[in-house]
């Protein structure tokens, strides 16, 4: 009968809650994935942190290779457009993907406006840095928040830094007036109806999960006990130098992530997590996060 | 006496669950390990990855906490729930809890896509029937059922709605779409819709 609305997009982000979602580059590493207990997949072409050592335009994935992560697991597979390219989302509608990740990591297409989401039968995930950013979002169509980190650093305090400053801006919200709202939508470019909703219900009005630099099961708990409804993990995992192990660490750090003794023991014994680069070692225009409007 | 229902959190989309039974006037609580079967008085095992919950019911060891249990509380199912009360399923990568004598296909339907909002007749008894429009995510399918299995909801032929002595399982997703019906039968001794009192009328 019906099968485009928000509510069905938004109902499978909730089936994705206290779940990882890894980013994969073939069948094997989807596998590998599933086989750990991702409740997702992320198929693209190369990982955050090749593309950012590679350089170059990086673009959607050949369909070809989403094609095979599709055959080759039962979870859900999402993939990457860049922004504002919605001929891109189209593809990835033809293919079937279940979910379309409007995303910085790609290089952009539209360095003023973002894909119209609600034209899409399939749901949309899209990055913020804070609450305005993640409205606009949510008013152009996405039906799963993410909040941004800098993707492919293996370092945290990017996704922290967005994830506070989310949480910050919605417990605001709550303790605002009704006059001092649209005062407040003014200053944070959300729509005022959108930011009336966030007040009454103290959370996004759809799933809010984190990504950009969750390397270890602690990184995923802290996220969690931040707010983060279910964490993507990108380089994290197979960039680090026993995938399957710390894959399936994550998983279980990340539903126990209030029990710090699990958390302790799913971190216990794995190799060496991926290197990592510290802030500074990346230059504010090198910054993926700085893409999206 | 206050009652407290469990809702199983180790994957998927337990958070609509919990806020069923609040709007219902239920205690509900998040299950993770073991000890946590002692402080509940039914359970609901939510949508999500069934690859995903029953690698996590092994590695936390909760599947025999879940057959203990079903020995005598009631447990609800919806979605990958109701492929974990299963019998058995036509993939490997999930091994099901065997609570419901059913056979069932994963993701019948195709991808999200195909995931849809779908009229519902659920059958209360002979007499009544109710109409719902109730959101079907990547569901699964009754392929088959055993004979101690009732069928009080059916969309295009194939039941969505299964029924076994205290247990019961979904296809679709009541708590998208604030349906309580379920959430009552199963957990409000209150409600005209209460499992006890409505036993009779399908055994008939």
């Amino acid at each position: 009968m019906s099968n485009n609305s928000f509510e069905i997009k938004v109902g499978l982000a909730e089936m994705l809650k206290g779940g990882v979602i890894m980013d994969v580059t073939n069948s094997d590493q989807a596998k590998i994935a599933e086989d750990a207990g991702a409740c997702a997949v992320m198929a693209l072409e190369r990982i955050p942190s090749d593309i950012r050592k590679d350089g170059g335009i990086s673009r959607m994935s050949d369909p070809e290779m989403i094609l095979g992560i599709q055959k080759a697991v039962s979870i859900p597979v999402m993939a990457k457009c860049r922004i504002g390219h919605f001929a891109e989302a189209q593809i990835l509608e033809t293919l079937e993907v279940d979910f379309i990740d409007e995303s910085e990591v790609l290089t952009p297409a539209d360095e003023h406006n973002h894909v119209w989401k609600h034209n899409f039968k399939i749901p949309f995930v899209c990055g913020c840095r804070d609450l305005g950013e993640a409205l606009r979002r949510i008013a152009e169509g996405a039906a799963m928040i993410r909040t941004k980190g800098e993707a492919g650093s293996g370092n945290i305090v990017e996704a922290v830094r967005h994830m506070r400053t989310v949480m910050t801006e919605i417990k605001r919200a709550t303790r605002l007036d009704k006059e001092e709202l649209i005062a407040e939508a003014k200053r944070i470019g959300a729509p005022v109806s959108l930011l009336q909703q966030v007040a009454k219900l103290g959370k996004l009005p759809v799933p809010n999960f984190a990504a950009g630099g969750i390397a270890t099961p602690a990184d995923a708990s802290l996220m969690m006990q931040l707010g983060a409804e279910t964490v993507f993990v990108g380089s994290g995992i197979f960039k680090s130098d026993d995938p399957a192990a710390r894959a399936k660490a994550v998983v279980e750090a990340t539903t126990h992530f209030e029990n710090s003794e699990i958390v302790a023991k799913a971190s216990t014994g794995l190799k060496n997590a991926m290197k990592g680069l510290d802030m500074s070692e990346i230059a504010k225009e090198d910054r993926l996060q700085e893409r999206g409007w | 006496m206050v009652i407290t229902i469990g809702v199983l959190e180790l994957q998927g989309g337990f958070d609509l669950h919990h806020k069923m039974l609040k709007k219902i006037g239920i205690n509900s609580f998040g299950v993770k390990v073991e000890t946590d079967f002692k402080k509940i008085d039914g359970l609901i095992i939510p949508g999500g990855e069934s690859t995903t919950l029953s690698l996590l019911l092994d590695t936390f060891k909760l599947r025999n906490a879940i057959l203990e249990f079903a020995k005598s509380y009631p447990i609800m199912g919806t979605c990958a729930g109701l492929i974990m009360m299963s019998k058995s399923i036509d993939d490997e990568r999930v091994k099901p809890l065997g609570l419901l004598d059913i056979i069932v296909k994963r993701n019948a339907y195709g991808r999200q896509v195909m995931s849809s909002q779908e009229k519902v007749i659920f059958a209360l008894n002979k007499e009544r029937n109710i109409e719902l429009f109730s959101t079907f995510i990547r569901a699964p399918r009754i392929k088959d059922y055993g004979n101690d299995v009732i069928i009080i909801a059916k969309f295009k032929d194939y039941p969505v709605a299964v029924f076994s002595r205290n247990l019961l399982g979904l296809a679709f997703h009541p708590e998208i779409d604030g349906i309580d019906i379920f959430h009552r039968m199963m957990f409000d001794n209150y409600s005209e819709f209460y499992y006890k009192k409505l036993k009779e009328n399908y055994a008939a």
